[in-house]
Formats: C-alpha cells, sequence, structure tokens
C-alpha cells in the first residue's frame, strides 16, 4: 500500500504549484457563485431601496420633480412631525428600558428557582414572544375595549375608575408601550438568563464569603459579567422597537389625534394611505441616525469579540 | 488541620442561615413569578376565554372572565367560512416556500462565507449582518414604488398577489438565518472537513455529508425562526396586497373580522388563536432549538 501511495505523492508534489492556484482561484469562484443569490438577495431587495428611499425623499408629490431638501423643510415646519419625533423616542426608549428591567428581574427569578423546574417556566415565559405580534395586540385591544375591557373589570374592585386606555391621549401612550413591553420583555428574560447561566458559581462564592449582601452581588459580579449581553440586547431592542409598526397600528393606529404615531405607522399613514410617497419616503428615513448609532456600537461589539476569539 | 476544623466550625451556622435565605429567596421567586406569568399569559388566556363565547354573552354585563355558555361556533363559523381559510392556505403556502427558499440560499451562503473565503467575503459578512439590522419600516416605500416600476417596464403586476410576497420575505429572514449559520459552521472544527477534502470529496459533498448533519441544531433553529417571521410578517402583506382573495392571515384576521366600527369580538379571537396555533405548536415541541437560535444571533459573532 505505501509503496503504491508514495509515487503519487511525489508526482502531486511536483506540480503542487500551478494545481494548487488553480483550485484556490476555482474555490474561491465557487464560494462565491454560492454566495451569489444572497448577493442579489440583498442587493435588490434591500441595499437599492435603502438607497432609493434617498432618492424618492428629494421628490416632489406627483414624483416629478426634483425638489432637494424640500420634504424635510416641509415636516420641520409641521406640528405632528415633531409630536412623531417625541413619540417615537418615547416609545422606544421607555419600552427598552422596561423591558430589559423586567427581562433583568424574572431572568433572576427563573434562575433561583431549582434548575428541574427552570425549562417549564421559560417555556411559559416566553409565549408572549411566540405568538405573532399582530395577533397577540388584537387581544391587548379587546382587553382595552372602551366598554368591555377586562383590565378595568378587575381593576373597579380597588377602587380605579375606568381608565380610557386607548381613548386618550396619555393613557394610548402608555397602552402601546405596555404591550410592546409585553411582547419583547420575554425575549430579554431569555437572553439573560444565558448570560447568568455563564456567570461561574465561584465569584458567588467569593462574594459571600467577603459578606456581600444580594444587592452588592448584582451590582459588582452580575451586572459586570452580564455587560456585554445587556448593551447588546438592549441596542437590537432599541433598533427594533424605534422601527416598530405593527403594535402600534394595531392598537391605535396612530391615534387618539396622532398622539401615538411612531416613524413607522406615520410613514405608512403618509405615504401609502396618503399617497405622498416621497414624503413618506422622508419619514421613515428618520429612523436612519438613530438605527445607525445603534448599529456602529453592535458591530464594534461583535468585531471586538471576534477578535478576541 | 486547626485551621481547617475553624472554618468548619463557622461554616456551620453559616451555612444554616443561608439555607434560610435561600428558602425565603425561593419563596419570593415563586410569588413573582406567578405573578409574571398571570401578566404574560393573560392575553391569550383571554383570547381562549372569548373564542368560546357567543356573542350575546360577550356583549352582555356579566363577568368578562367568566364564560357561562361555552360554544364552539365561533370555531365552526370561522372555519366553514371560506375567507378564513384562504387566508390560513396563503400564509401556509407563503410561509413555506419562504422557508425553504432562505434555508437554500443561507445554508449555501453561509458554508461560502464561513468555510471558502473569497475575495470581499468577511465584508459580505459583516453586511450581511447589517442588513439584517435595516428594518422593514424603511424599505416598504420604495418598495412600493419599485413595483409600480416593474408593473410599468416587464407588464408584471407584482401588487395584490400573496405570491409576491414569497419573493419579498427572504429579504426578512436571509440575512438572520445566514449569520445564524456562519456562526454554526464556523464553530465546526477545520480538521472535519479537511479530512473529508483529502478524502477526495467535492465541496458540495463536504457541505452535504459534513456541514449539514454537524449543524443540524442550528438548521433546525434558523428554520423555526424563518417561520415565525413570515407567519408574522403583518407590514408588507398590509401594504401590498388589498384583496381579501390575496390576504395572509394577520392582515386578514384585522381587514375582513373589522367591518367599520363593528368588531366581532368572538370571531376576531378565535381567528387570532387559530392564527398563533402554528408558531405556538412547532414552539412547544422544539422549545430548545428555538431559544438556541434565539441566543445565537445576538451571542455568536
Amino acid at each position: 500500500m505505501a509503496d503504491i501511495a508514495a509515487p503519487s505523492s511525489i508526482a502531486a508534489m511536483g506540480d503542487s504549484r500551478s494545481s494548487l492556484h488553480k483550485l484556490m482561484q476555482r474555490k474561491s469562484t465557487v464560494a462565491f457563485l454560492m454566495a451569489l443569490p444572497l448577493i442579489l438577495l440583498i442587493t435588490i431587495l434591500v441595499a437599492y431601496p435603502a438607497g432609493y428611499a434617498v432618492y424618492l425623499a428629494t421628490l416632489n408629490k406627483g414624483m416629478t420633480r426634483f425638489v432637494g431638501f424640500g420634504n424635510f423643510e416641509f415636516l420641520f415646519g409641521r406640528d405632528t412631525f415633531w409630536l412623531v419625533v417625541y413619540q417615537s423616542c418615547l416609545f422606544a426608549i421607555t419600552a427598552v428600558i422596561f423591558k430589559a428591567l423586567i427581562g433583568f428581574v424574572v431572568a433572576h427569578f427563573v434562575h433561583n428557582i431549582p434548575s428541574k423546574g427552570q425549562r417549564k417556566w421559560r417555556g411559559m415565559l416566553l409565549v408572549p414572544w411566540v405568538i405573532p405580534p399582530a395577533m397577540s395586540t388584537l387581544a391587548w385591544l379587546w382587553l382595552f375595549d372602551p366598554s368591555y375591557s377586562a383590565i378595568n373589570y378587575l381593576l373597579q374592585p380597588l377602587g380605579i375608575d375606568r381608565i380610557p386606555w386607548t381613548g386618550e391621549a396619555g393613557w394610548a401612550r402608555f397602552s402601546v408601550i405596555l404591550v410592546n413591553v409585553w411582547i419583547g420583555s420575554p425575549f430579554f428574560m431569555i437572553m439573560y438568563l444565558a448570560a447568568l447561566k455563564s456567570v461561574p458559581e465561584q465569584l458567588y462564592e467569593a462574594a459571600a464569603i467577603d459578606g456581600a449582601t444580594w444587592w452588592q452581588r448584582i451590582w459588582y459580579v452580575t451586572l459586570p459579567m452580564m455587560r456585554n449581553i445587556i448593551a447588546i440586547t438592549a441596542l437590537f431592542s432599541l433598533i427594533v422597537t424605534f422601527a416598530n409598526f405593527d403594535i402600534v397600528r394595531v392598537l391605535t393606529a396612530g391615534g387618539p389625534l396622532n398622539s401615538t404615531h411612531i416613524f413607522g405607522t406615520w410613514a405608512f399613514r403618509v405615504g401609502i394611505e396618503g399617497g405622498d410617497i416621497p414624503l413618506g419616503a422622508s419619514v421613515s428615513l428618520f429612523m436612519v441616525p438613530i438605527l445607525a448609532v445603534a448599529a456602529a456600537f453592535i458591530l464594534r461589539d461583535i468585531t471586538k469579540r471576534g477578535s478576541e476569539v | 488541620m486547626a485551621n481547617v476544623a475553624i472554618e468548619a466550625a463557622a461554616a456551620r451556622p453559616a451555612y444554616g442561615s443561608m439555607s434560610k435565605d435561600r428558602r425565603w429567596a425561593l419563596r419570593w421567586s415563586y410569588f413573582f413569578l406567578v405573578l409574571f406569568a398571570i401578566f404574560f399569559l393573560m392575553p391569550p388566556i383571554y383570547m381562549l376565554i372569548t373564542s368560546l363565547k357567543t356573542s350575546q354573552e360577550i356583549s352582555a354585563a356579566g363577568n368578562p372572565w367568566w364564560i357561562y355558555n361555552p360554544t364552539l361556533a365561533n370555531y365552526i363559523e370561522l372555519l366553514t367560512q371560506n375567507h378564513y381559510l384562504t387566508f390560513f392556505r396563503n400564509s401556509a403556502i407563503v410561509s413555506v416556500c419562504v422557508v425553504a427558499i432562505t434555508m437554500l440560499i443561507s445554508v449555501i451562503a453561509a458554508f461560502a462565507l464561513a468555510r471558502m473565503k473569497f475575495w470581499g467575503s468577511a465584508t459580505l459578512a459583516t453586511g450581511v449582518f447589517l442588513t439584517y439590522l435595516i428594518p422593514e419600516t424603511l424599505l416598504f416605500i420604495p418598495l412600493f414604488k419599485m413595483f409600480a416600476w416593474v408593473n410599468e417596464t416587464f407588464d408584471i403586476q407584482l401588487m395584490n398577489h400573496w405570491w409576491t410576497l414569497i419573493i419579498l420575505y427572504p429579504s426578512l429572514t436571509v440575512p438572520f438565518a445566514t449569520w445564524i449559520m456562519i456562526g454554526y459552521f464556523a464553530s465546526i472544527p477545520k480538521e472535519l472537513d479537511e479530512a473529508a477534502l483529502i478524502d477526495g470529496a467535492t465541496w458540495m459533498q463536504t457541505l452535504t455529508k459534513i456541514f449539514i448533519p454537524v449543524a443540524l441544531p442550528g438548521i433546525i433553529a434558523a428554520t423555526i425562526f424563518t417561520f415565525t417571521v413570515s407567519w408574522a410578517q403583518f407590514l408588507y402583506p398590509l401594504a401590498f396586497t388589498t384583496s381579501t382573495t390575496e390576504l395572509v392571515l394577520p392582515v386578514g384576521i384585522i381587514t375582513t373580522l373589522i367591518k367599520g366600527d363593528v368588531f366581532n369580538w368572538g370571531q376576531i379571537m378565535t381567528g387570532a388563536l387559530l392564527g398563533a396555533a402554528p408558531p405556538l405548536i412547532i414552539y412547544a415541541f422544539l422549545m430548545d432549538y428555538y431559544i438556541a437560535g434565539l441566543t445565537a444571533g445576538a451571542t455568536k459573532g
């Protein structure tokens, strides 16, 4: 066997330079072809539309004339636009903070109980994340119904008068955030639970020996160990929440009096329903700065970790 | 030796108090978990309660959390109604096709990006991740205009057809699925595919005989994710389809069961619950894969 193998390997060594070169060349060509559908898909359905949105934003309503920053100037002069900016920021920031807080707290509770029961609880608490948002928001809409609100029914014995959940600007803002927190916090819970499990038990033992209180343990051990995952989850969620559509659309459709519109829903109202495509494109472009900043941070974190490994 | 004895003596009372602490921590944990579980499960449970009521009972003044006369009338009416079954069929076909297309594109591309480096492959991998971060709320307006252009130029009407969604959804699912698969493929030891290549396997054989079987958990996770996303997608069908025969479930329920200001809540809740059933059933059976996929998206890198 060895005799037969040896000559062929020597022969292969002889022209290895050119054939290896050829192989490499072929390999990269094959690899490029394998990635081609992905490249085409991203180019045609994501990259091109994103660039096209910028172009569209510079046209007039009939899309016949170049107006430069005309659409943006028009938006800056409208009160509704500033209302949307305010509500988008309020909605995204408040919702992310509460999602992170609830996720963190619930993850701790799940982590505390014996590991045998954890799977069951985790499974139950992730249900809001699994139901399609448009459908669970319908359930909330029904829970918030002005005349048959089942939540108001429960609050009545506590002496709380009928709450106009989606009828008044303040309450409607609260409601869309509440539903968003309800849908999103299970995701944080799962991420934090995974992070909690990766904190070495010895650190807590060391802290306990040093006489640390539970608060000190969280502040000096858990939080520093989870810093990365907390940051990246919050940034991810900030992007998704900022660009939200389903919840606001189904729950309030932007009302009452545009007080709950965020960029996505208002762009839909103006661009598709109002027929002013350039103006809608301009509205949606206002999401870009915040998305870009969040994406830059996430990317930095990922490349940093990539180089560490 | 003396040190050990002292430590042991000191440790005993400490352990006692710690276990007492632990018991209380456990009780509080359960207490709050029950509270949170009530909060998290309230809407789906209320969906179920409402779906079993008659419309008379829904508009009656009684306790909304109790079913006095349970009935399956809503389910029967909905499932014998053509509209709802059409929505369900559209959703099912779209989701299954999108899953197939997504997995085909993303597994092959992820293999090329993770193993067969080529010029610009690292940049492309980053680009894939960035694309995942671009939300559909930014893209639907230019896509709307692009569809009109396609109609004018090629005389192909993309608007108001459910199959358009099969073309559109992969732009939402492929970047993430590729990203997960790159992570899974990168974690497979290099020796494995080198051994296969030395044995004379082609790249395709390496992919189908080694990478796909080894990374199967990742593939299942990506498949579940893709299915869930395409089943739940709301904005694209709302913007691009209008006729009742072309709608998918989330939009269909909202546009056909709500007639003006009349909300037929019994049927809406039934429709929403049945619409939420496929992802929930998949989740119930494949929870571990689901969670693995969820955490892989942000932690793999």
